[in-house]
């Protein structure tokens, strides 16, 4: 079926949007008083690791990275049925009065934030949350929008936009795969 | 309907290891669930699932209550007394007029062997087995499976000992099935009198002496003496019960290693279990509670889902 790969992002190119990323978030927040940098499994949870990682080689502060897993917030589990394997969430802190940054790979439909909306306000009430995503790919089937973005692209709904990173994937890249059309 | 687990969930013996394993691994994100502050996720809001329970329990009951409200689900849970059942109802009349009602699963506990299947067959809405006479209670099965993997890591070659009434355990049943299919060794170990007639066709080993199972076991999983299920005499007294086949401090003390004790209750302490051993630094016997609750969520969340006729138009809803 795939005929056509073409790399948005290579490793070294992954690596200074990330940063770039960082910053943004430290600025958009004031600094990182409060700050809760929340990744969306299963890479959002990576790309919140570099981006705390920036974040205290820059601000010498360690900012608390947490983790969400969506799945049982889905919309979906009717239809689509129940995902392979459920990961899991880990937010040991109280959310309330806290600036929470979600972190996610790809924004595409907007429907895995919509649900990572709904299980964060499950966990108190953060004074603002805000989203950063590594690529935003267009289409969006829900009224969302990242505040923070490593690279924006209208990217065909027949193609498909696939991050990889070091730590599960062996290697750091973003590529647009398509898909032969009939 | 069909889900990575089918329809129903009415047994561990048609379950293939690579279901069992997809069970045990769901459940383990849905413990931190009921960590939180706020005890719920929407996975199954709009879902209505009845417990049809026509024997008397406490625990599995009000553990799959709490799997289905943490899951968002609308529950009813029915008792037998109080019923139309005792009105003379039959099954099969009281789960298609609630069937009318348009529910989506059923949770049931029966006396009798087999009801579940009997249910599953002749009614649309997914069936789950919560003990059924004395056949299966294969969500017991998986947290005693769940339980004993959380403490070892791995149930591949695991030694485990089933202590007791053998012959009127569902959950000795779902035990053997399960464990035997995750690699694990099985042996059994009781008075002659409640061991199935045929117990060495389950592939198990058969102590007489508990001294000897609690040398070659790494966990002891000790049953019930179901007395209510006792009409004839299987046993001389509950107190040469205990002096034989109790599982006390001393006789553990004896062991050369350390052994992981389940039981899955109610306890008749002093009979089959001494409190020492109950309450004791080796006994898992509250962990298994807790995962029970995580367990069925598993259970509930895997059926809930996969209408494969839908799937196709819902695609483009995941987020890549």
């Amino acid at each position: 079926m795939t005929t056509d790969n073409s790399t948005l992002l290579d490793s070294r190119a992954m690596d200074r949007t990330l940063r770039r990323m960082a910053e943004e978030i430290v600025e958009l927040n004031d600094g990182t008083a409060d700050l809760i940098v929340v990744g969306i499994q299963r890479r959002g949870v990576q790309l919140a690791d570099r981006i705390v990682r920036t974040i205290f080689e820059r601000e010498h502060v360690s900012v608390p990275r947490g983790a969400l897993d969506i799945t049982l917030y889905r919309d979906d589990l009717q239809t689509v049925g129940p995902r392979p394997v459920v990961g899991p969430t880990d937010l040991p802190w109280n959310l309330d009065g806290k600036q929470v940054v979600i972190v996610d790979d790809v924004l595409y439909t907007g429907r895995t934030v919509r649900a990572a909306l709904d299980e964060l306000a499950d966990f108190g009430r953060p004074s603002r949350v805000s989203l950063a995503v590594l690529v935003d790919r267009g289409g969006r089937e829900l009224p969302i929008h990242a505040d923070v973005v490593g690279k924006k692209i209208t990217v065909d709904p027949r193609d498909r936009v696939d991050v990889f990173v070091e730590e599960l994937d062996g290697r750091d890249a973003v590529v647009i795969v398509r898909t032969e059309r009939a | 309907m069909t889900s990575a687990l089918g329809k129903d969930l009415l047994d561990l013996e048609s379950l293939t290891p690579d279901q069992i394993r997809l069970v045990l691994d769901t459940a383990v994100p849905f413990k931190e669930i009921s960590e939180r502050a706020i005890k719920k996720v929407p996975a199954l809001r709009g879902q209505t699932i009845v417990n049809l329970f026509f024997e008397a329990s406490t625990r599995t009951r009000i553990s799959f209550e709490f799997a289905e409200k943490r899951l968002s689900a609308d529950t009813v849970s029915i008792a037998s007394s109080g019923s139309s059942v005792q009105k003379g109802e039959t099954l099969v009349d009281t789960a298609r007029n609630l069937e009318a009602m348009r529910i989506d699963m059923v949770v049931i506990r029966h006396g009798a062997s087999g009801a579940a299947r009997f249910l599953a067959d002749r009614i649309e809405s997914n069936v789950i087995n919560a003990g059924d006479g004395t056949h299966e209670h294969p969500t017991q099965g998986l947290l005693d499976l769940l339980t004993l993997r959380d403490h070892f890591g791995s149930l591949e070659g695991l030694r485990v000992c089933i202590v007791g009434d053998v012959l009127h355990s569902r959950v000795a049943r779902s035990n053997i099935w399960g464990l035997r299919k995750m690699g694990a060794e099985v042996a059994v170990c009781g008075p002659k009198s409640l061991l199935p007639y045929a117990i060495a066709d389950f592939g198990v080993t058969v102590f007489p002496r508990v001294e000897e199972a609690i040398e070659w076991a790494q966990a002891l999983n000790i049953l019930r003496l179901q007395l209510e299920r006792m009409h004839a005499g299987y046993i001389p007294s509950l107190r040469e019960y205990n002096r034989v086949f109790g599982i006390t401090r001393e006789r553990l003390d004896r062991a050369t290693r350390d052994v992981l004790i389940l039981h899955p209750g109610p306890m008749n302490r002093g009979v089959e279990i001494d409190s020492d051993v109950a309450d004791g630094p080796h006994s898992v016997i509250l962990n298994q509670v807790t995962n029970g609750v995580a367990v069925r969520m598993a259970v509930l969340y895997l059926l809930a889902g996969g209408r494969p006729e839908l799937a196709e138009a819902a695609k483009g809803g995941g987020e890549r």
